[in-house]
């Protein structure tokens, strides 16, 4: 059993969710604002206190320490926050060392000269752009994406969708993306889900 | 040389000019007239009231007696503490935090002063007991008001950046790191400062006091060295001690942030 799979799990305001999202694939979340996506995605990273089990690649949640858990299952919030004054200090140590992390800087639009920028010059599309890229130096074996492409022009949209499906397949990653749009949601396939009235069904 | 005793004139003729600085605000439209009456009030009888219980105790040298008192001295720093707070913790935590950081600090370092120190005969005599413990309580509460302020406030302030470094895989020693370190440094530079300035800017109070009462002043100032040092080190322990556990409690066991743990 690979992939993410979510039972009963109960964030504040929703009815509890059965979910599955096999390796590799994708499963697309929206529904009005408040309606509580984000609140799923922060129960699914068990960030907020709250009823219900998860796994990913068959591992429970609870036989995992927190911090496990949430390197293995990587969450993207809509808003990134950035805690030290250069860009290059939010990576993990070696996260060059297998020679991936230019690359991926690379196919986001930067050079490696962006590790020694300051964090403050930075635009809000920028930053959401390498927030992607700190997460993935992290290796997840999931993704939640809370609206991932939510300030970005067309062409970095366009990278960003790229990235994150080509992350996906190339590490059989289950990708769990809120997204408001509904032609992104048409253009990246995968499962169609909607939240109404406080439940997650799938969009008819 | 003797004390030279007030008598109601003297301290009338001080009070005199509390008046004086209360009718001042009053005519410059300062509005703190009130509260400058009514804190002189205050310490009026809050100092009166001490003489009166330290002349009883002093009298016994009854432990007991003196443990109450501490208890009482204890519990009213760690009121003060969580009434400085902006954001406090919810339930026992928000008193109980100061107070056992306080315990923690200040009653050991006093113990270890009058026992091993100053080696008093018992060791809980009040004469010193209690003045001690009044000086490392009273400083020991800035500073632990100060650093546990600092890390709450920060926390609050920054949940975006402590929740961003958890989602990484931080836990949640890594995850306040950083604010932990600063509100500790907040808490301690006050100490430091008084420290650094000692006897060059100001006279400090106890050293004033037993110049006053005729001590040799070299004897006075090695008493306040003692002084400075114990308060020092106790607010240092006590704010380490304060800060250690609410930062903890601002996480369950789960690593997450709990803000929802302060009122």
């Amino acid at each position: 059993m690979a992939g993410l799979r979510l039972e009963r799990i109960r964030p504040r305001g929703l009815t509890p969710v059965d979910l599955d999202v096999p390796a590799g694939g994708l499963a697309l979340v929206s529904g009005p604002s408040g309606s509580g996506k984000s609140l799923l995605l922060r129960a699914v990273a068990d960030l907020d206190p709250h009823e219900g089990e998860a796994w990913v690649d068959g591992v429970a949640r609870s036989s995992l320490p927190a911090p496990e858990w949430r390197r293995r299952v990587g969450l993207l919030p809509a808003e990134s926050h950035w805690w030290a004054d250069q860009v290059g200090a939010h990576f993990p140590p070696r996260a060059d060392a297998a020679g991936e992390l230019l690359p991926l800087l690379e196919r986001l639009g930067f050079g490696p000269e962006v590790l020694d920028w300051s964090v403050g010059r930075l635009s809000t599309g920028e930053r959401q752009r390498l927030a992607l890229a700190r997460l993935l130096a992290n290796r997840p074996e999931a993704l939640l994406l809370d609206e991932a492409t939510a300030n970005l022009d067309p062409v970095n949209q366009a990278r960003v969708e790229a990235i994150v499906t080509d992350y996906a397949k190339a590490n059989a990653a289950a990708v769990l993306w809120v997204s408001h749009d509904p032609e992104q949601r048409q253009r990246l396939g995968g499962r169609r889900l909607v939240i109404r009235d406080g439940r997650l069904e799938d969009e008819p | 040389m003797s004390l030279i005793s007030l008598g109601p004139w003297d301290l009338g003729l001080a009070a005199a000019l509390v008046l004086l600085l209360a009718a001042m605000s009053w005519r410059l439209h300062l509005g703190v007239e009130r509260r400058v009456l009514i804190a002189a009030a205050r310490s009026t009888v809050q100092l009166i009231l001490l003489g009166l219980v330290l002349e009883v105790l002093f009298a016994q040298t009854s432990l007991p007696l003196i443990g109450l008192l501490a208890l009482v001295m204890l519990l009213v720093a760690g009121w003060e503490v969580r009434a400085r707070q902006k954001r406090r913790y919810a339930g026992g935590w928000g008193l109980g935090i100061g107070t056992l950081s306080m315990f923690l600090s200040s009653f050991s370092v006093t113990l270890l002063a009058l026992t091993v120190i100053i080696r008093v005969e018992p060791w809980y005599q009040p004469q010193y007991l209690i003045p001690l413990l009044g000086m490392l309580l009273g400083n020991t509460m800035s500073g632990i008001a100060v650093a546990l302020d600092g890390l709450t406030r920060s926390a609050w302030d920054a949940r975006g950046r402590i929740e961003a470094r958890l989602l990484l895989g931080a836990d949640w020693d890594g995850a306040i790191a950083d604010i932990r370190r600063e509100a500790l440094r907040s808490g301690l530079i006050p100490i430091v400062n008084a420290m650094a300035t000692a006897g060059v800017v100001s006279l400090p109070g106890m050293m004033t006091g037993q110049i006053l009462a005729g001590s040799p002043p070299l004897e006075a100032a090695k008493y306040q060295l003692m002084i400075l040092f114990l308060i020092a080190a106790g607010t240092g322990l006590g704010s380490v001690a304060a800060v250690w556990i609410g930062s903890r409690r601002l996480f369950d066991e789960r690593h997450r942030l709990r803000l929802d743990r302060l009122a």
